[in-house]
Order: C-alpha cells, then sequence, then structure tokens
C-alpha cells in the first residue's frame, strides 16, 4: 500500500566479502550475501556471532574494514546513514523520551522538511495502520512494550524508505507477546512490500517470519536460504545442530565414501543413505538425523537403551543410548516406551545427510540435488 | 503484639525512623541558616545595634546598611548641614541624622555587575566546552582518552591557589590582570574539568541509538546532537552548571590576588567596606545578603533539574 504495485523502487540488498574487526577481533569475516528486493530476510545465529554488526554495516552505523556493500547495485560503503534511505528498528526502541509519540513518529519526516500538514497527515496513517492511533498524543515513557514496539516500527516505515533494518525488535517482549507482534510484523511486511532484514537469535521467530534465512556463527554466514531448505538440507554441521528442538543427531564414525554409494558403514551397522555425489577418503564422518526421521523398530541393527523420555503431547522425545552416542528419536506420544529397554532405531533414508565431522561440511548428496523436501 | 500487614511493609520506613529522620533534617537546617539568618538580620540594624553585647535580637530596623551599601559619605559640621536645603528623601534624611552628606555611589553596585559578567560568563563557557568535551569523549574513540580524562581531573587535584604565583605572572604578562576576560578564563579553566567529568557521566547514560536513529532517519550527528542528545542532558547540564556557578560565585583567593579595580568581584570587596573606626558590619551584612540573592534565583529556578540530576542513574530506568 505504501508503493506503487510492481513500482519501479528496487531495494536488493548486497554485501560482499564484508569483514569487520574491532581491534584485532574478528566480528564479521567475509560474508556475501544478497537479499533481494521485499524479501523478509533475517539473519539468525547465536549471542556474539556479529550479526548486529553485520546490520549496523549495511546501515551505515559502522564502517567495515573491508568489503562492499550495494543498494540496488549502487555501492554504498562509504556513505553516510542519512544518504542511504534506510530505517532501522533498535532491539531498546530508542524512542526519544523527551516527545510525545505523535513527535516521535514525526521526527524522521521534520529532517526531510516535509510541511506540517503533510506530516500530520502521514503521521496519523502510520499510526492508524499501526493501531496505535488513540496514543499518539501520550509521552512515548509511559507505554507497554508491546506499544513502544509499534512506535519504534511506525517510526521506522513513516519515511518509507526503501528497507527496514530490525535488530531483534521483539527481543525485550514477553513470549506471547512475540507470537502477535511476529504475525503483525509479517502482515506489515506483506502490505508494505519494503525489503526487511531482520536479526534474531530465535529460530522459531525466524521460521515463522522469514523468506530466507541467513545461519551466522562466529561472524561467517553458514548458510542461505529458505527456512525450509535450511531445516531439511543444512549445509554445515553447526546449521544442523543450531536449528532444531531438539537438534539433529549426530553418528560418529570412520570411512570412506564413493560417488554413486547408497549405504555407509557406520561403526559396523550398515545405514542406506540418500545417493553420495563425491569420492572421499577415509576420514572422520558424521551421520546427521534429525529426532522426527528416527523411529524406533525391533529389526533395526543400530541398537540403545532408552535414556528417557519427554513427553510433549501428542509427541514424546526418546534419549536413546548407542555405541555411536545419544540418539533422541521423536515418536508419537501414545507409543508405549520403558526406560532402560533395548530398542531399535530406523533412520528414514531420504532425510539423512552425511558431514566430514573435520570440516563440517555436508557431503553433496541426493539430499541436496532434490526438487521437493517430503517423503 | 501484632503488626498491621497493610500499613508496614519490610521496605518502608517505620513512623518512628520517619521522625528521626525530620529531627535530624530539621536540626542540620537549622544549624545551617542560622548563620544566614543572622547576617539577614545584621543588614537591618544600626552599626551600634550590630557590635551590641550581649547579641540584639530584638531591635528596631533600620536600612542604614543598605545605604551606606551602596554609598560613600562625608561627615560635615553642623553649621555646613543647617545651611542645606532641607533633605528631599528619607535617604537623605538618614544620612544627614548621622551628621553626613552623601558624597557618591558606592562601587558596590559594578563589583556586583562583575560578579554577576564573570560568575555567568564562566559557567556558560565551562558548560558550553564542558558538554562538548564530554560528547566527543563519550561517542568517539579519542587516542589515549582514559590518560586525557585523568590529566583534566589533576587540574582539580590540588588546591586552585597553589598555582596562584606562577597565575599571577603569567596573567600580568599577558595583560590580563584585573579584566572580565582573565577572570573568566580562569574560572572556566577550573571549572571545565568538572564539568567534562560531571557531564560525561551523564551522557554516557544516553544510548547511542538515539542519536544514531536520528543519523539513519537524515540528521547529521550536530543535528542529533542537538535535537536529541542535549534534551536528555538536561538535567546533568543544570546540575553542572549549578556547581560551575557557585565556584565562580563564591571564589575569593584568585579574586584578591588578581583584581583590584576594573574586574573585582564581590567576594574581595565585601569585607573590606569601612565605615568610620573600623569595619561597617551592617553594610557587610546587607552586602553578603545581596550577594546571596542571585545563586539562590538560579539554584530554585534550576531545583528540580538539580534534584533528579543528582539521582539521575537512579531513576532513569
Ligand atoms: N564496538 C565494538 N567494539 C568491540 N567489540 C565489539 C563491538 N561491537 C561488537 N563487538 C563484538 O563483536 C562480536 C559480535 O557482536 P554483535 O553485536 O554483532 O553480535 P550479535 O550477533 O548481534 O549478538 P547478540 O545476539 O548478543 O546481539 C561480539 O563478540 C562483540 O563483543
Ligand atoms: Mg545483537
Amino acid at each position: 500500500m505504501f508503493r506503487p504495485a510492481g513500482g519501479a523502487i528496487v531495494a536488493e540488498i548486497r554485501i560482499e566479502n564484508l569483514c569487520k574487526e574491532f581491534g584485532g577481533f574478528v566480528a564479521v569475516r567475509g560474508s556475501t550475501l544478497t537479499i533481494e528486493d521485499r524479501c523478509f530476510f533475517v539473519l539468525l545465529g547465536p549471542s556474539g556471532c556479529g550479526k548486529t554488526t553485520t546490520l549496523r554495516m549495511i546501515a551505515g552505523l559502522e564502517l567495515p574494514t573491508s568489503g562492499r556493500i550495494l543498494l540496488d547495485g549502487e555501492d554504498v560503503t562509504r556513505r553516510r546513514a542519512a544518504e542511504r534511505d534506510i530505517a532501522f528498528v533498535f532491539q531498546l526502541y530508542a524512542l526519544y523520551p523527551h516527545m510525545s509519540v505523535r513527535e516521535n513518529l514525526g521526527f524522521p519526516l521534520r529532517c526531510q522538511g516535509m510541511a506540517r500538514a503533510a506530516r500530520r497527515r502521514r503521521v496519523e496513517e502510520t499510526a492508524a495502520l499501526l493501531r496505535i492511533d488513540h496514543l499518539l498524543d501520550r509521552s512515548v515513557t509511559g507505554l507497554s512494550g508491546g506499544d513502544r514496539q509499534r512506535v519504534a516500527l511506525g517510526r521506522a516505515i513513516v519515511r518509507r524508505p526503501k528497507a527496514f533494518l530490525m535488530d531483534e525488535p521483539l527481543g525485550a517482549l514477553d513470549t506471547e507477546f512475540r507470537h502477535l507482534m511476529c504475525s503483525e510484523l509479517r502482515n506489515l511486511h506483506d502490505r508494505i512490500g519494503a525489503t526487511s532484514v531482520y536479526v534474531t537469535h530465535d529460530q522459531l521467530e525466524a521460521m515463522s517470519l522469514a523468506d530466507r534465512i541467513a545461519v551466522m556463527n562466529h561472524g561467517v554466514v553458514e548458510q542461505v536460504g529458505p527456512p525450509q531448505e535450511v531445516y531439511d538440507r543444512p549445509a554445515t554441521m553447526y546449521v544442523a545442530d543450531f536449528l532444531g528442538s531438539p537438534p539433529m543427531n549426530f553418528l560418529a564414525f570412520d570411512g570412506s565414501v564413493h560417488r554413486g554409494d547408497r549405504q555407509v558403514r557406520v561403526n559396523g551397522a550398515v545405514v542406506e543413505v540418500p545417493e553420495i555425489h563425491e569420492d572421499r577418503a577415509a576420514g572422520p564422518l558424521a551421520l546427521g538425523v534429525r529426532p522426527e526421521h528416527v523411529s524406533l523398530s525391533d529389526v533395526s541393527a543400530v541398537r540403545g537403551r532408552v535414556l528417557g523420555t519427554d513427553y510433549l503431547g501428542t509427541t514424546q522425545i526418546v534419549t536413546v543410548t548407542t555405541a555411536h552416542g545419544s540418539v533422541k528419536a521423536r515418536v508419537p506420544a501414545a507409543l508405549p516406551v520403558a526406560v532402560d529397554e533395548v530398542v531399535g532405531l530406523e533412520f528414514r533414508t531420504p532425510h539423512l545427510a552425511l558431514f566430514d565431522a573435520a570440516s563440517g561440511r555436508a557431503l553433496p548428496s541426493a539430499l541436496y540435488y532434490r526438487e521437493t523436501t517430503d517423503g | 503484639m501484632s503488626v498491621d500487614a497493610q500499613s508496614q511493609s519490610v521496605l518502608a520506613p517505620g513512623p518512628w525512623s520517619k521522625r528521626f529522620a525530620a529531627a535530624v533534617v530539621i536540626l542540620y537546617a537549622g544549624l545551617a541558616v542560622l548563620p544566614l539568618l543572622w547576617i539577614f538580620l545584621t543588614g537591618f540594624k544600626t552599626p551600634p545595634d550590630s557590635i551590641a553585647y550581649p547579641p540584639k535580637f530584638v531591635f528596631e530596623p533600620s536600612l542604614e546598611g543598605y545605604v551606606n551599601l551602596f554609598t560613600t559619605r562625608s561627615r560635615q559640621s553642623d553649621d555646613y548641614l543647617a545651611g542645606l536645603p532641607p533633605p528631599t528623601n528619607w535617604v537623605d534624611r538618614l544620612v544627614r541624622s548621622r551628621n553626613m552628606v552623601i558624597a557618591g555611589p558606592s562601587k558596590f553596585g559594578q563589583r556586583f555587575v562583575n560578579s554577576v559578567i564573570i560568575g555567568f560568563g564562566s559557567t556558560a563557557l565551562a558548560v558550553v566546552l564542558g558538554t562538548l568535551a564530554a560528547y566527543g569523549f563519550s561517542r568517539f574513540r579519542v587516542p589515549l582518552a582514559d590518560d586525557l580524562l585523568f590529566f583534566i581531573l589533576s587540574t582539580r587535584m590540588m588546591p586552585p591557589i597553589a598555582v596562584a604565583i606562577p597565575i599571577y605572572l603569567m596573567y600580568r604578562s599577558l595583560g590580563l590582570t584585573d579584566s572580565h576576560l582573565g577572570m573568566i578564563l580562569l574560572y572556566t579553566a577550573v571549572n571545565v574539568s568538572l564539568a567534562v567529568w560531571l557531564l560525561k557521566g551523564f551522557i554516557d547514560e544516553i544510548p547511542r541509538e538515539y542519536e544514531e536513529a536520528a543519523m539513519i532517519d537524515g540528521y547529521t550527528r550536530f543535528q542529533a546532537f542537538w535535537r536529541v542528545v542535549l534534551p536528555q542532558a538536561a538535567t546533568g547540564i543544570a546540575a553542572t552548571a549549578i556547581f560551575c556557578l557557585i565556584f565562580a560565585w563564591n571564589e575569593y583567593a584568585f579574586a584578591v590576588l588578581l583584581t583590584s579595580g576594573e574586574a573585582q568581584t564581590t567576594p574581595p570587596f565585601i569585607p573590606f567596606i569601612i565605615g568610620e573606626g573600623g569595619q561597617d558590619w551592617p553594610a557587610v551584612a546587607a552586602g553578603t545578603t545581596l550577594f546571596l540573592v542571585p545563586i539562590v534565583v538560579f539554584t530554585v529556578l534550576l531545583r528540580r533539574h538539580l534534584l533528579r540530576g543528582i539521582t539521575f542513574g537512579a531513576v532513569r530506568k
């Protein structure tokens, strides 16, 4: 509604080999990403992995040590924040306490020299969009967390910038409210249609909001893709481990694999895997399997003893100690499982991933070259 | 024994501790106000009443002290006084009843103006410089910032008068002795270290995100500083200004040393108001009373800020 349908404004953000050092400490190392126009892009990663730093460089609040930032193909690396036409929503909102809600919303417009009447109209329009019109003349200091959040969003969108950058904007809200704001945020994005980059360490938030996710770790972008792809086809062990609750199981083993193999020997037990696309000399490997792709079966070669169960309503998580390490299985809650019982574990072949345990990288296999992920 | 759980929470002070606290505060306030009250009263006494023993608490008020403060007078013979036309106003009448005539205005007014110019001028300069420096230290990576801040503070580690001789010699060769500019610069130099330290604390408390948000919205750093940082630092600036003004207003040692005429401030002037046969105590007391007025007014005007400023960290979050 803010931008003409199919309009000419394109806001593609591209970062190339972006690095940032803080006095010898490397916060971001060589990120390369393309954030397409109108995409809701989420930067996901644990605390301290460099998400905020990346976002601040895109905004122009921090100068990269090396690398380039392009907006619509134009190099803006050295340009001042004010000249990038980007809005930023801060983690702690950064609403000006000495101004009312109305003044806070109008503040970005004042700078543009917009006439008073037009400004007033735009502020009221924005407030209505966010359903905070009844708060316009209140002071921001008395507002609830959710309302502050809305005002902060309002201050970002009121100017109709090319792109929105949001740094954990829901971080300070309680869980229930987060879910609500999450869907409001997604709705807002769909209506406004501006490119959004959203930083979070919450994988559920990331999954539910994103068109595309980039998973970061120690300043490195490990994988970029749509949420489901990142979840189903993790490019590294780190990504596989970071996503999912409980995370992916890894069964460590030594061995070699060859192009065309359809099974591997995990410490003696034969496990069928998606067709492997690469030769790999003997070395440490890891078989990755998500708990929901493990089922209990009497005939399986991989066997273990049940350590305990966590009841989750419709499903339960069964923890089994095996010769290859501990494995978690997500099975129907109704399935009777007794502690200390010896069970067989069956893995659903199409979903299995193989990793080079030394580098953490996934070995190319049919898993990564399939069109659909169901089955 | 039963405790009323509704009215007595664990954290709220009980009635007795409140009464005790009130008693202590009143006692202290009384002690602090008593000398001021005595000065105020002395200003309205006649010279004999002001040195009467035992001290007079009840006396007939007189404006002689104030008249003497603002005038210079000369004693005349009865014949001369008798030959004058009758007095035209109460001041003349009062002066003549003491066998004197007014010779002209005293220097008090001019000294007072000097105090205002030098006190407020140096305060304004110290606060402006302090705010800018504090902002710089707070927001930018200044090489050797910690050392610089320490050096700035080191100017306050000895009594300023310890450097009186070098400053006197320096000022003499620069031609700054007994000049308004010289005194403003001197008090600014002393106050700016205090201002930087106080204001850096206040500005550190203001999240950077406020300015960053403004800069992303298209404002320059200076505009962001002006529109976002300054309004939020108002409390700290007010508190700092009061402390600076109090120092500059009351400073005595340098004023005695460096000023004698042109730029002399009120503090060195007041004690030397001489009457016949010694100190003119009512005039001294009147001068002191008037001298207190601007600082009281300034403090009362900024009081709300001052109180909030001192408890800044506690109330912000
Ligand atoms: N101005 C700075 N000076 C020094 N180190 C910094 C600075 N800013 C960030 N860092 C460091 O860089 C690393 C990455 O910081 P960043 O804020 O980008 O992490 P993040 O992914 O946003 O984490 P979080 O989820 O905790 O916000 C951290 O280890 C942090 O300590
Ligand atoms: Mg962060």
